[in-house]
Order: C-alpha cells, then structure tokens, then sequence
C-alpha cells in the first residue's frame, strides 16, 4: 500500500534530527533514580494513565498490564530517540493543564475526567498556556500510535506481555503461519 | 585506483538489474553488479511486524538506514530533510533483490491499451501522457520469460479483459482463502469477472528458490544463476557516486564507494543504472562533466520528471462472521473490470483483496465512522479484525511533469553526494478514478455481505506520487526532446549507457509494477547482448 503523504512539519524536523542523534549529539538514556531507562517516575506515571485510556483494560487487559509504557520506554532509547524532548515536554504539559483544569495531575483525575481531558488534547482544544513549543494534537498522536504499537505489536518489541493482545484477537503464534511448514533440519527430498 | 575492466557494470541489483545481470552473464559477457545494500538469507528474514519495508515505525529492515536523506518539498514550499522511514521517503528498499526481497509479489502483465492510453483517450491536460515506442505485443514473449525463470502461480482465465498470453502460467494458484471463497461468488453475482491473482510464489516445487523461500525475487532466482555462470561478479554495501565519462561524450564506468568507505573506479563498456525510479534519477543528475553540465541525459531536463507511483484505495467491509485464515499472502482474488473504459476519467485499475492485515496495521488504520481510541476502539479491533476484508486497487496515475526527482543543492547523504529532491503533485484524474474505485470496491463487499463498509476518504493531490511502485523518472520515447531513453531503454545521447527499471515506463499501469520491469529488463538484454556482439569495440 501507498504510504501517505500527511505530513507535520515537526516530524519533518525531527527525522532531521535523528541523524545527529544517532550519531551521538543526542541525550545518553540513563536511570538517574528511576527504574525506567528514559521516563522520570512522574512521566511514567502520567503516560500509564493516558495509554490505560487509550485501550483500556475490560474483559482482556489494557495497554499497561501489556507493557505499553515499557515499549515506549524502550524505543524511546532506539529508533524513537529524536521523539525524547517531545516526550519529556508532553507529559509535563499534560499534567500542566490537567492542573490547571482540575487543580491535580492527570494520573489523580477520576477516569472521566481523564476521558474529557484526552478528547480535549486531541482536538487542540486544551486551554493552557502549556502547550506553546507542541500542539497537544500533535503529541497525542504520537501517544495514540506508539499505544498502538506497544499493545498490538510483537511482544519482542517490549509490549504486548504474553502476547495478550494476540490472544484477545484469538490468533495464532506466529500471527501469519504462511503456507510452507518445511523443517530444514531433515535432508531436502527431491 | 581502477579494477579490472568488464564488459557491463550494473548499478542496483533489484527487479530491473537483477534481471539483466543473468542475461549478460549467460551470454557471456562480464559483469559487476554493484548493490548497495547487504544480501540477506531467508534466515536473517525474521519477520518482524514493526520493523519491515511496509511497516517501518521501527525501521526498515532491508534499507536503506539513517545515512541516506532526502529532501521533500511540500505543498507550501517548505523543504523538509527527511529519513527512510518517513512517508514522503517514497522507500522501495535497499538489498540484493531491491523491492523484489519483501514485496508482495503480485506478479501483472499490463494491458494492451496500458501502451497507448493517449491515442486511446486521447491528450490529458496537465499530464504529459504519451504513448509508449513499444506495444504490449513486443513485451509479451518476455512477460512469458519472466513468468517461467523467476516463477508465478496463479490463474487468469477468467479475466476476459486479459491481454493475450501464448503460455499458460507456470504453476497453479494456491488454494483459496477464506475471502476469496466469500469474494467470487459476489463478484460473479454483480457481472465481475474475478481470477486467481498471479504470484511470484511457488504454489508446487519450482526453480532455483529454496524450501523456505517460497517467494521468487531476483536475489533467489537470477541473481545466484548470473554469478554461477562465472561471468558475474556481485558487490554489496558499494554506493555509487556517479557515472564517469569519457572526452567523447561515452560512458567509461562508475565511481562508487566500497564497503570501507574507499572510493573506486569501475570501468565498463557498458554502464546500465537500475537503481529505482528516484535513485536512478539522482545518479544521472549527480553525473555532471564539461559536456553534460545538467547530467546526463538530461539536455532537455527530462531527467526526473513525470515521478509517479500508485493511488491506492478502496474500502474495508466488516462482516457478522468470520472472514479470517492465517493463510499467507492474504491477497488472492482480483478483478480488472475496472481497469478501462470508465465515464469520465481516464483508466482505472484493479481491484483485489488486500494482504493481510498484522494486528498493529489494523488497530492503527483509521477511517471516519471508527473510532481511534478508547473502549470503542478496542471494541472495535476485537469485533472485527477477524471479520473483516479490505479491497483496494492502483489507480493508473497521469504523469506530471512538475512531479520530480531533483539534486539538492545543500543536502548530502553520509558519502557526501547530494541527495534526492522530491516535489510537485498529483493529477486531478487520479482523485476521480480513486473515487470511482473505492465505490466499486464498497459495491463488492456490500454483495458479498458486509453489514457496514468504510471507504477510503479521497486522496490528497499536494506532493508528488512515488513510493514502493515508483516509475517514470527516464520516459522511454522515440523523441529525444521528451524522453529520456529509446525503446530498447538506452540513454538518447549516451551511447552505452542504458536505464533499465521502473524509471523507463512513460505511465504505470493499473497494476502493481514488478513484473513489468521484469519483462522490460529482459526485452532490453536482449536488444543489447544482439547490438553490441564484441562489447569492447567502440
Ligand atoms: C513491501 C513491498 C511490497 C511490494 N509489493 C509488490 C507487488 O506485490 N507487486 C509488484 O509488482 N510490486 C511490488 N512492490 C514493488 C516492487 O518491488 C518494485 O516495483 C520493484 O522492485 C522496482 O524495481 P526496480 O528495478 O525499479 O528497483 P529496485 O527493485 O528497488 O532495485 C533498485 C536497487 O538499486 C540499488 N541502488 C540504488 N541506488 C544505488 C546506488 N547509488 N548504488 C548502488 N546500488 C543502488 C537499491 O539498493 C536497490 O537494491 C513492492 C515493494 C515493496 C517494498
């Protein structure tokens, strides 16, 4: 399938970036107190919040249970290193408007609240002086897709604990068997 | 410091030089094949749904890598340096194989009236439309070859719209899936006339690819054949800088970076560039001298133009039952009822079941009427991912001549050459004809029993095309003043130096491309193995 062609500009920024990042200009990933390779405890405590919104656990787990925060935390030190800033500028301007709003950070609001507010994100709607280097649309989308990732993807990657999101779909592992189940430790025949 | 001289040094090892890497080895000429990219086994394959060429988020798994920029220009003028991974990258890949690795292998003839669409519609404004200086006619005995030494399985003797073919296919498709067994009966219904895809993939034992490589490339098939003829020597990880020439105007060989980094000279009779329709453009346009000052072939600023690709749409159906197996490809059944002859647009294309979907593409596709997140979206993905069928088809895109690969001026790649610039837009036609596709792919799941179908929403026409069916960039034409190639695919005013992939096709079809450029890299070959008999005379 076609790629599509709609494109931010920050994203354009970044992956300009990513070159120097890579190359060792960027922010090294280190603990500095917390368990997480790259979140702070309050980030991390934020951003489990928003992805439990954004699949949250019902009859089959929700994102965290799943590890989304640790995919997130995980690539956030690989091939997502340029995304750092906007991560650690995000969730703090997260909890800013949630504070502003509500007077607590959002991991303390009532799961409605966290609904209503995540809606507001997602529009651009938040009313907040807090989101003047990042729209929060753009940062929610981010959150959004990486959730995606974490929870549906293959738990090689650091989410989808037990496969649970495979299993919720009742698929196979391997998701795809393909048509050739060929042992290639016996000796080729014919 | 220069290597031993050969007859041809190919540039790229993907569909198009991989082809013709066999062809002159075996007529036993000497070759170097030089690729940028690694040659991966079947074992370093892993599959990896994050990490592949059509689900980058992680990366590309076969390349190219972060060393290798491009500018996209977008629709306000704004420049942007972007990576592989980014859409507007426009990626296909980087290893031995090229696209033909990790492609989907649908394996298309085109149709007959796919070689002259402006006599047959007549002039397009704003398209650079033209026909093509070859007929379906001259191609078909190659289509044939290709199909036979690379391999394809599959039945087309239901698509009475089919252009004609002497050969049945080599093998027979495979079994069918669950969604084509609910496809073709909707499909007969509605006056369709649906067909077993054509695939580069072994249904029974056949030729040269091995037990786990069900899939025939170039890098399983012609490529291993090229080098045990002794003739054909494959270098990887080497990155062509440009094309040398000579004080009289000839190619003389290429310069490219090795594997450490050392730039060498590789000199040939021939030089033949198979890079990809962007790539290929960059090479020419990054091979500058006192008598090609623009690059080469490039006198009348054809070099780049007319980039396209494929609009892709359609429609996803979401059924009350199950529609799933976890039987590969997924793709299986198509129609080209819709390739020609529609109201009030140009062409058109086919229309087939999508590959399958792995849980993260489903859970991230959105679409008006799904909700993205939360517990309605979680509903969503558990209700249907197993309940569901997309169809979705290449619409034939018009050529734009604004649409283009340029040099940058400022950007370079890690090697230090200026990278590729990619702007302009689509045609006008093509958001018709994606419009009118997506409604007939909505009618067949609707009488195949979806409850509720979702369209794709219209495409947007700001940027150029391109991506993984890229084409166009060096037009085939008999007229030098608007094409880039001659009909046997050899640069106007180079003698030797010859373009041979996708960037040859003055229109792509309303199909998926591969075996197309096959089929020309065998025609081209052939022209060129019978011209140039004693290759070292000038
Ligand atoms: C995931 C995916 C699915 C696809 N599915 C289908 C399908 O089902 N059917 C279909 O018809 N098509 C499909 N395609 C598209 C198909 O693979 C391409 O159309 C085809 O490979 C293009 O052939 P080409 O010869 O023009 O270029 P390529 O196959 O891309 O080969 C070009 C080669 O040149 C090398 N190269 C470029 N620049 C340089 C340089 N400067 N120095 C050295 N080497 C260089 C590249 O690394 C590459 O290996 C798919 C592609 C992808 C990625």
């Amino acid at each position: 399938m076609q790629p599509t062609l709609r494109l931010n500009r920050r994203a354009f920024l970044q992956a300009a970036l990513t070159a120097a990042a890579a190359a060792g200009a960027g922010v090294a990933c280190s603990r500095n107190g917390s368990p997480w390779r790259f979140f702070t405890l309050d980030q991390a405590r934020t951003l489990a919040s928003m992805v439990d919104q954004i699949i949250p656990p019902d009859q089959d787990a929700g994102a965290v249970w799943a590890g989304v925060v640790n995919y997130i935390d995980r690539q956030l030190c690989g091939p997502y290193q340029a995304l750092q800033e906007t991560y650690r500028y995000g969730l703090g301007a997260v909890d800013q408007t949630s504070q502003s709003n509500y007077g607590k950070v959002f991991a303390d609001l009532q799961s409605h609240q966290q609904i209503e507010l995540l809606h507001r994100l997602e529009e651009g709607k938040a009313p907040s002086g807090a989101w003047k280097q990042l729209s929060s649309a753009e940062f929610f989308g981010y959150v959004v897709d990486h959730t995606m990732q974490g929870f549906y993807g293959d738990p090689r990657h650091g989410g989808n604990r037990e496969g649970v999101s495979w299993k919720m779909l009742n698929l196979p592992y391997p998701p795809i068997r393909g048509r050739v189940r060929s042992d290639l430790s016996k000796p080729r025949s014919g | 410091m220069s290597l031993k001289h050969v007859n041809a040094v190919i540039v790229g090892s993907g569909a198009g030089g991989g082809v013709v890497a066999k062809e002159l080895a075996e007529a036993g000429r000497s070759v170097v094949l030089l690729e940028r990219g690694k040659w991966f086994t079947p074992f370093d394959e892993r599959k990896d749904d994050l990490r592949n060429q059509r689900t980058c988020v992680l990366g590309n798994a076969f390349g190219p890598d972060e060393r290798n920029p491009r500018v996209y220009v977008d629709a306000s003028g704004h420049e942007h340096v972007i990576s592989p991974t980014h859409g507007a990258y426009s990626n296909n890949a980087a290893c031995v194989g090229g696209g033909t690795l990790s492609y989907g292998a649908m394996a298309w003839r085109f149709m007959e009236r796919d070689f002259h669409l402006r006599s047959t519609y007549g002039a397009v404004d704003g398209s650079t439309l033209d026909d093509w200086p070859i007929t379906y006619a001259d191609l078909e005995p190659y289509y044939e070859k290709a199909e036979w030494e690379i391999g394809v399985s599959g039945d087309d003797s239901n698509n009475i719209f089919r252009a004609p073919r002497k050969r049945p296919l080599p093998m027979p498709p495979l079994p069918p899936t669950r969604e084509h067994q609910i496809l073709n009966p909707a499909a007969r219904r509605l006056g369709l006339h649906p067909f077993d895809i054509p695939m580069l993939r072994n249904s029974v034992p056949y030729n040269v690819a091995c037990e786990v490589d069900a899939k025939c490339g170039t890098h399983n098939t012609v490529i291993p054949k090229a080098i045990e003829t002794g003739n054909c020597e494959l270098r990887c990880e080497c990155i062509v800088r440009e094309i040398l020439t000579s004080d009289s105007g000839r190619a003389a060989g290429v310069a490219y970076y090795d594997s450490d980094g050392r730039l060498q000279e590789q000199s040939a009779d021939v030089v033949v560039v198979s890079c990809a329709a962007i790539e290929s453009a960059r090479l020419l346009l990054n091979s500058t001298s006192r008598l090609f000052p623009n690059g080469l072939g490039n006198r009348y600023d054809w070099v780049g133009r007319n980039l396209q690709g494929h609009a892709y749409t359609g429609a996803i159906g979401l059924f009350d039952h199950e529609t799933y197996d976890d039987l590969g490809p997924g793709a299986s059944i198509a129609v080209c009822d819709f390739n020609h002859g529609n109201l009030g647009f140009v062409s058109g294309g086919m229309l087939a079941n999508e590959f399958i979907r792995l849980p993260y593409q489903f859970a991230s596709r959105t679409a008006a009427g799904i909700p993205r997140w939360g517990a309605g979206h979680k509903d969503f993905v558990r209700r249907y991912y197993r309940s569901s069928i997309s169809v979705m088809g290449p619409m034939q895109e018009m050529p734009v001549f604004d649409s283009r690969v340029q040099v940058d001026p400022k950007v370079k790649d890690h090697w230090g050459i200026p990278v590729a610039r990619l702007s302009g837009h689509r045609h006008q036609n093509d958001l018709l004809g994606t419009n009118f596709m997506s409604a007939k792919a909505e009618a067949w799941l609707k009488e195949a029993g979806a409850a509720t179908v979702i369209r794709s929403g219209p495409i947007s026409l700001d940027g150029p095309s391109g991506g993984q069916h890229q084409a166009g960039t060096c037009r085939m034409g008999n007229d030098p003043k608007t094409s880039v190639v001659d009909k046997y695919c050899r640069v106007h005013e180079v003698d030797n130096l010859y373009v041979i992939d996708g960037s040859v096709h003055p229109n792509n079809g309303g199909f998926n491309p591969v075996l197309t450029i096959m089929a020309i890299a065998y025609y081209a070959s052939a022209n060129l193995v019978k011209t140039r008999k004693g290759m070292g005379a000038t």
